[in-house]
């Protein structure tokens, strides 16, 4: 076993007892060991992230990733200004996908305070949230791909479709990706009738583009190639590390916030969650695949069924609003994962703790355990497959 | 999915002195938490986990919550023998008064988790903890082991508010870098006083530059302030 003497400062304290992390890949061979820091420049770690990596010829025998480059204190600002101050910093969170961002505060004040929402606001937020997952799983695996070294077609044909959505964004909201759109007790302005129409138009083409997007994918030989059987994740150390979103699913967890708190109106859509059955990279590109069509689904039902009415509660209070004390934690499934905002109020105007659970960093927990063993050009490929962004993880 | 009072019955008979006390949340969303003793913090956890009908198997969210040394005024109604004089002669009465007595409430440091379950789909369940106080007795007992989604949660908790979890694998900062030396998201936390590099200083900015030049050329004693 090649001991490793560390400059990165590898070598872990001792692991307590019942502490699932695999255990340390043993090479055989006397050798050297090379330790890469991966980033935080490196294009394909998705931002400012950074991995100290130690390596045995190609294979990755330790990952540990470093965080923070983009650390602003979210919470401490949020702490230090009112409730409705925060809607647009959480734009900038997870900032390609801030409806649901916002959607998932919004939740978790409107739980706090005990409001209601419109139904058709309701309805407005599925629409919404559903375009940015779309939008958001396009992307990332157009991302993935260019990360494979299929360098531009894919992504742009991805870009192409976001354009169309980006542009339904900032019809309604007034900005293509900082949407600050939604209030708490409803959302800031109503659709228009023409914006709907135009909607319904953008999304009946959207299947087009899927069969498009799927077939020249799916079946690429490099494709599967690199895929399949690449960063494995099993499926108890998937739900014991907290994974969220189509990362677990991917693992064949059935578990989608949607479905199992209902939150907003989404028992009333029909619509199913798609599983893996590997977890590794092949699966979550699928899964993301497959998710894009269930929520065109949704989307089409949602367009179809939209109710006349307001858009805001009648008795939603927007100057001077003060909570009762008390707390509340408030989630939603996001493209990412599980997106969660827990909230503590002494019945001031600002709250006492704000705090997001972001789905990105509690998802890259794993990331060194889908990566041992691999080699290093898979590594970011099972980077890519996680979809984090930055400013989620970092806050 | 079983109430507050349940779970906490159910802790009782299984972990007979567990010391769990309920935490009622006045707020609509009726999200009371269970505050656990930490020293049988983790026999609490396992047998969450472990039971077949809650079966706590996901930790969704581990944070910090700072609750500073709070100076409480309280009127307190004081009897006291009073000598009044009246017409002369000197008499002795009881009088009730009403008297503002302040008192300094200790403050501690909290950590919250969330639990759900993904096997029965339900939660969620608050846990609580809090340490003696926030000075040097800031220990707490990780859930890292039991839950591994609470390592990178509890290494923020750490960074941020300076909570020393005991049993945590790897327990270092995440946000802030090695060698800072405060708890940014504590309410005492004061901004650094690093001025140098401000390329538009104006108004009350140049004022606190100004003023941190001087006391840095102050310190270095050498140089005069720029």
């Amino acid at each position: 076993m090649i001991k490793i003497v560390s400059k990165l400062g590898f070598g872990r304290k001792k692991k307590p007892e019942g502490w699932n992390r695999p255990p340390v890949i043993e090479s055989g061979e006397e050798g050297e060991l090379l330790e890469v820091a991966m980033g935080p420049h490196h294009p394909s770690t998705h931002g400012v992230f950074r991995m100290d990596l130690a390596l045995d010829g190609e294979r990755v025998i330790r990952l540990k990733p470093e965080f923070g480059y983009l650390h602003r204190n979210h919470e401490k600002l949020g702490e230090g200004q009112s409730y409705l101050a925060s809607m647009p910093y959480t734009d900038r969170l997870d900032y390609i996908c801030s409806l649901t961002n916002n959607w998932a505060y919004a939740l978790a004040v409107e739980k706090l305070a005990g409001q209601e929402v419109p139904e058709r606001a309701e309805y407005l937020r599925v629409i919404l949230a559903e375009m940015t997952r779309i939008q958001n799983h396009a992307g990332s695996i157009g991302f993935l791909m260019q990360d494979m070294g299929c360098s531009g077609t894919p992504l742009m044909y991805a870009f192409r479709e976001r354009e169309k959505l980006l542009d339904l964004f900032e019809k309604l909201t007034g900005s293509r990706m900082m949407c600050n759109y939604m209030r708490f007790g409803g959302c800031r302005v109503d659709a228009t009738p023409e914006w709907l129409d135009e909607a319904r138009k953008v999304v009946a083409g959207l299947p087009e583009f899927v069969d498009e997007f799927e077939a020249l994918l799916r079946s690429n030989e490099i494709l599967m190639a690199r895929t399949q059987g690449v960063g494995i994740l099993k499926q108890d150390l998937a739900v014991n590390a907290g994974i969220t979103g189509p990362l677990l699913r991917a693992s064949g967890v059935n578990y989608d916030i949607r479905k199992v708190d209902h939150y907003g109106i989404y028992d009333r859509f029909d619509f199913k969650v798609p599983l893996g059955d590997h977890g590794d990279v092949y699966d979550r590109f699928m899964v993301r695949m497959l998710e894009i069509r269930e929520s065109l689904k949704i989307l089409e039902q949602a367009l179809k069924d939209i109710p006349a009415g307001p858009v805001m509660d009648s008795k939603a209070k927007i100057r001077g609003f003060r909570p009762k004390p008390g707390e509340a934690y408030g989630r939603i499934e996001s493209p990412k994962g599980e997106l969660g905002f827990y909230l503590i109020s002494d019945g001031g105007p600002n709250p006492y703790r704000y705090r997001v659970r972001p789905p990105s960093l509690i998802n890259l927990t794993v990331l060194e355990d889908m990566a041992l063993g691999q080699n290093v050009a898979d590594v970011v490929l099972i980077l890519g497959s996680v979809d984090i962004v930055l400013g989620e993880v970092d806050r | 999915m079983m109430t507050v009072e349940e779970i906490k019955t159910a802790i009782d008979a299984a972990i007979p002195d567990a010391g769990v006390v309920i935490v009622p949340n006045p707020s609509p969303s009726g999200q009371h938490s269970l505050r656990l003793d930490p020293r049988h913090a983790i026999k609490v956890a396992k047998f969450l986990r472990g039971d077949a009908e809650l079966a706590l198997d996901f930790l969704s969210n581990a944070t910090g919550v700072d609750w500073p040394d709070r100076e409480v005024a309280e009127k307190v109604k004081v009897t006291r023998p009073v000598t009044k004089t009246v017409d002369g002669v000197e008499q002795t009465a009881e009088e009730t008064v009403e008297e503002t007595r302040k008192r300094v409430e200790p403050g501690c440091l909290e950590v919250v988790y969330h639990l759900f379950s993904v096997e029965k789909k339900h939660g969620p369940v608050v846990l609580r903890m809090r340490t003696v106080n926030r000075t040097d007795q800031v220990e707490l007992p990780s859930l890292t082991p039991i839950w591994r989604s609470a390592e990178f949660q509890e290494r923020e908790i750490f960074d941020l508010f300076g909570v020393v979890f005991t049993g945590h694998p790897d327990l270092r900062r995440i946000l802030m870098w090695e060698g800072f030396k405060d708890h940014p998201m504590r309410r005492d936390y004061v901004d650094p006083d690093d001025f140098d590099y401000e390329p538009t200083a104006h108004d009350a900015v140049l004022v606190r530059a100004q003023e941190h030049r001087a006391a840095a050329a102050a310190e270095e004693g050498t140089g005069a302030a720029q």
